[in-house]
């Protein structure tokens, strides 16, 4: 119970209803998310299960301002991102969101700490790239390009990249997707880190079950609805998972 | 069909827009080619046919006064094969409500039958009858510019008598299909007529009974034309000939051939530069089309399709977009074509002249398209041949990029990271950077290349018409005169200052060259007709010595203080050797200048004049025109003023035409080099940006990553097509001087900030369409998907 009312302090970082969205029209159209009601908390970590199509992603993008909804109106700290024009939105992710996707996404032609240096540069109050490179266990090979990195280290300039900005938010897609477990690992020791050190929102989508034993909440989505929220009692470090 | 086939059709349907970019830039280069070509071919062979239909001769001289019979020794000198002899003047012209005098040249014609060379087409009315002297037939160019036609009348001092001359016929001749008056360089139509004469009214006219002043001649097929006008030579020596000459010389021949000469340039430049471009823009399409198929590629081989059932899919690829661009040159070209045919028309005159392009002009066009669009995308289709299905199918190996090495000479915070990637794209693909480079420098250069007509024209005529040839009037004599003349002339209304010249034929030599020039003699103090060094500063003739023009001396290969072999072909005839003292500017003709009194002193006559220059008072022009026109021994008047308005007039008017076509030629070269370029690395690099508009990059921003490069791309090629606009400009001006005139080498920056400009335009309006793809970039898809 006491955990319980602890709980209900954190602010809200995100608070989405009745978000709905529909891909194409008529014989056609698909139902990705069917009214869902949402909140993320500031500081915590939250994974997103579900099987293929559950719509995990599309509320990923919608709240990280890659997607607009259907329906259904989507807050960010009391701001309505879900009214936003294109230039607010793009504003939006480059204020506030750190992305890592489950291909890295990185620019080929940039080395990794330039790679990071490309969000420095346009970013209101970043930490230097050497840090945020450190900050995920990559303090050398810094001055090589994605080709010469293995894909653990690859992802982990991704997250580097993601917090280099001190984003309030990061949103990682299958973050581990395409790593094995020991790379996965420590990628997930990363984002831990950011969370623990600077406070970081983290929403994470897996269909790695064992994952989500690192999370505050995990939330299950099925058929575009929320088929349940679960909240851990610990949350595991992430170098004691394993799959 | 074939299921390979559907896929060719779905390929070019999804790339119709690049499809058409190059087909577009294919079809110009056709286009360009057919109408150069095609255009060329109808002027050769109308030309060839006009005058073998209407026996134009071969060589051609001119004499004082030679008996009639001297025509039977000229047929007998060996390789002649036919000989027209005629009486040919040059008359002053009242035109009733024209202020001016026009010039007209008198040529005479039997009064029965038709002549044996240089033979008229008769457009209107008849030949001249043979007991009426004063009809005539004139010509059709200067009858319609004054609107006369059969039972007009025209008046004429002919031999110092003003006679009433009644128009029965209006023809053409294939001796003026480009009618030129004495002493200027450009046609004008109202002001200079060709009047054909019974000859024996002209012969009672000028007192030649019995007698003529020009021969013309045919020659065998098997003879040599410099035997003939040795011969002819020394035949006509005696009897004041000065020097017979062959079409070369004949200026209706010659400008024509200068006409042709310009074509057959632009057949040589302009294409093969639109064609290496096409075939560059396919590689590149055909290339990323191959990359982004290589699974499929795998699949096609790994289900027992052999390399040639590949190679053959793509080369049919091709095959489509350069068919495509063959039809819009067809079509284009023969547009043209004709819209050029059409000017000719106005500008030549020919009883014929049909825009004809032979089948082999067409089947040239497209085998030349086709070996250059296939030969160009033989690398790309090769390595779809050569990918071993194992490979073709696992994903391709990353592109690997490197630091460039100067990139540590620029301060970072000079250079962020959108710069480095553009920076390191371009290093990344040197040879596409460099081509696309070049693809634009090309755009430019045919635009400098064109566009400084407009600054070599307005150049030669500041020259021309503002240092060296200051007068508002010329008169010229009809035969050389005392110097008393000059006083009488300057007695005339108006007049507010004379200077006289004279003019003589002479045969220049240097070792083995020589040349038939008029040298003309002018005085020390000369200020209306000035000679002009070759940094167009103003000098005096010299006053020992002979100044050669840039071009004679060039022809002659002579310079300053070398010794020429001087012989005149007129009076005593003397012979000289004489340093060259000077070389003088000269755009227009090959002249050469001496004082006039060491030229009177040479000749050995006396002070004469064969004319003068007149500086005249504005408001009392009308005044001298009338004076002008009743003036005797006035043989031709040149108005310079009116010479330039018909400049503008006509001649600016067709160029601004054709230029025109040119620039719009240059501005799509421009855009579809960018936009294919653009395009592919739009595809190519679709991930790279999305990610960046994922990271809260803005549009502008990311497309600013792209087009950057192209923008920077253009930067470079802006000089390099400024340096290459210029060296086509001056092979151009190197390719078609002629004696005649040459096209002064002049490059005003106007013209370059013009080209620049059009470039410019041009790729920015091809970056945003591509803009437009960039700003609809699929942000959750691409980022979804393994590249």
């Amino acid at each position: 119970m006491s955990a319980e009312t602890s709980r209900q302090e954190p602010a809200h970082a995100f608070a989405v209803r009745g978000l709905t969205k529909v891909y194409g029209e008529g014989a056609v159209a698909v139902h990705a998310l069917r009214g869902v009601d949402l909140d993320l908390f500031e500081g915590e970590i939250t994974v997103l299960v579900g099987p293929s199509g559950s719509g995990k992603s599309t509320l990923l993008n919608i709240i990280g301002g890659l997607d607009v909804p259907s329906a259904g109106q989507g807050l960010f700290r009391d701001r309505e991102i879900t009214a936003f024009d294109e230039r607010a939105l793009t504003r939006f992710r480059r204020d506030h969101i750190g992305f890592v996707f489950q291909f890295y996404n990185l620019i080929p032609s940039l080395t990794a700490r330039e790679n990071v240096e490309l969000i420095t540069e346009i970013a209101r109050d970043p930490m230097p790239a050497p840090d945020a490179l450190a900050l995920v266990g990559l303090g050398e090979r810094l001055d090589h390009f994605p080709a010469q990195l293995s894909g653990g280290e690859q992802q982990r300039v991704a997250v580097a990249r993601a917090i280099a900005k001190r984003p309030d938010v990061m949103l990682c897609d299958e973050p581990t997707g395409a790593l094995d477990s020991e790379t996965g690992i420590y990628v997930l020791e990363a984002l831990e880190t950011v969370n623990h050190e600077l406070a970081t929102t983290i929403a994470l989508i897996t269909h790695n079950a064992a994952i989500a034993d690192m999370a505050d909440r995990v939330i299950a989505l099925a058929d575009g609805r929320i088929a349940e929220i679960r909240e851990n009692p610990r949350r595991r470090p992430a170098r004691e998972l394993r799959w | 069909m074939r299921a390979l086939n559907k896929k060719l059709l779905r390929d070019l349907w999804r790339a119709r827009a690049q499809v058409v970019a190059i087909g577009a830039v294919v079809g110009c280069g056709v286009a360009v080619f057919l109408m150069s070509v095609g255009t060329l071919r109808s002027l050769d062979d109308t030309r060839a046919a006009y005058y073998e239909r209407y026996r134009f001769a071969d060589v051609f001289a001119q004499v004082r006064r030679a008996p009639a019979g001297l025509a039977a020794r000229v047929a007998v000198i060996a390789g002649v094969q036919r000989v027209e002899t005629r009486i040919v003047e040059d008359v002053i012209l009242d035109i009733a409500g024209m202020d001016e005098p026009a010039t007209a040249r008198l040529v005479s014609i039997p009064e029965r039958g038709a002549p044996v060379l240089n033979d008229l087409t008769l457009r209107q009315g008849r030949r001249v009858a043979s007991d009426r002297p004063d009809e005539v037939v004139i010509s059709e160019a200067f009858a319609e510019a004054h609107g006369f036609g059969p039972g007009d009348h025209l008046s004429a001092t002919i031999n110092e008598r003003k006679r009433r001359l009644d128009i029965v016929g209006v023809a053409l001749s294939p001796e003026y299909i480009y009618a030129i008056g004495p002493g200027v360089f450009l046609p004008d139509n109202r002001r200079f007529g060709v009047i054909w004469m019974g000859r024996e009214a002209l012969a009672a006219a000028f007192d030649l009974k019995g007698a003529f002043n020009d021969v013309s001649m045919s020659l065998l097929r098997s003879a040599s034309e410099p035997e003939v006008i040795a011969r002819l030579d020394a035949v006509l020596e005696p009897f004041g000939g000065v020097g017979a000459h062959g079409r070369d010389d004949q200026v209706s021949h010659a400008y024509l051939d200068g006409e042709l000469e310009q074509l057959s340039t632009i057949a040589t430049i302009v294409p093969p530069i639109f064609l290496a471009v096409a075939a560059f823009l396919l590689n590149i399409v055909l290339s990323r089309l191959i990359d982004a198929e290589r699974g499929q590629i795998g699949l096609f081989k790994a289900f027992g399709y052999t390399d040639r059932a590949v190679a053959w899919h793509y080369v049919k690829f091709v095959l489509v977009v350069l068919v495509l661009g063959i039809a819009f040159g067809v079509a284009g070209g023969a547009w043209l074509g004709r819209a050029l045919t059409e000017m000719y028309t106005e500008l030549f005159r020919f009883p014929f002249l049909h825009y004809r392009p032979g089948g082999d002009v067409f089947v040239a066009a497209a085998v030349m398209t086709l070996t250059v669009g296939i030969v160009g995308t033989l690398g790309a289709v090769r390595r779809a041949a050569r990918l071993a299905p194992a490979v073709a199918m696992a994903p391709p190996a990353p592109a690997v990029y490197t630091r460039a090495a100067f990139e540590g000479l620029i301060p970072a915070r000079l250079l962020g990271q959108p710069s480095r990637m553009v920076l390191r794209h371009i290093l990344r693909w040197p040879g596409r950077a460099a081509m696309t480079t070049l693809g634009l420098s090309l755009s430019l250069a045919i635009l400098v290349s064109t566009l400084f007509f407009f600054d070599a024209i307005d150049h030669l005529i500041e020259v021309y018409f503002h240092h060296a040839q200051r007068q508002d009037v010329t008169v010229t004599l009809i035969e050389p005169r005392s110097a008393a003349a000059t006083n009488e002339m300057s007695r005339l209304p108006g007049v507010m200052a004379t200077e006289p010249y004279r003019a003589v034929a002479v045969r220049l030599g240097f070792g083995a060259r020589a040349e038939r020039v008029a040298i003309t003699g002018l005085r020390r103090d000369a200020d209306l007709w000035r000679l002009l060094d070759t940094d167009l500063r103003p000098q005096s003739p010299p006053d020992r010595g002979i100044a050669l023009s840039t071009e004679l001396a060039r022809r002659l290969g002579a310079g300053r203080g070398d010794r020429i072999t001087l012989e005149v072909l007129e009076g005593r005839r003397p012979v000289r050797e004489l340093p060259v003292s000077a070389v003088v500017e000269e755009y227009i003709a090959t002249p050469a200048y001496m004082d006039l009194n060491t030229l009177n002193r040479l000749m050995e006559e006396g002070p004469l004049v064969s004319g003068a220059s007149l500086l005249v008072d504005s408001a009392r022009v009308g005044a001298l025109y009338r004076a002008l026109k009743e003036a005797p021994a006035v043989a031709g008047v040149v108005l310079h003023n009116a010479a330039l308005r018909t400049f503008n007039e006509t001649m600016a008017e067709t160029m601004y035409i054709i230029i025109s076509f040119y620039v719009g030629f240059g501005g799509l070269l421009a855009a579809g080099t960018v936009y294919n370029s653009a395009r592919i690395a739009l595809s190519e690099r679709g991930r790279e940006l999305a990610s960046l508009r994922v990271l809260g990059f803005t549009r502008g921003e990311v497309s600013a990553v792209l087009l950057g490069e192209f923008m920077l791309l253009t930067l470079v090629a802006l000089p390099i097509g400024c340096v290459i606009g210029y060296g086509l400009a001056w092979y151009i001006t190197a390719q078609t001087a002629t004696e005649l005139y040459r096209i002064p080498l002049v490059v005003a920056p106007d013209t370059y900030g013009m080209a620049v400009g059009v470039v410019i335009a041009a790729s920015a309006a091809s970056a945003l369409l591509v803009r437009r793809r960039i700003d609809r970039l699929d942000l959750i898809t691409v980022l979804k998907t393994r590249e």
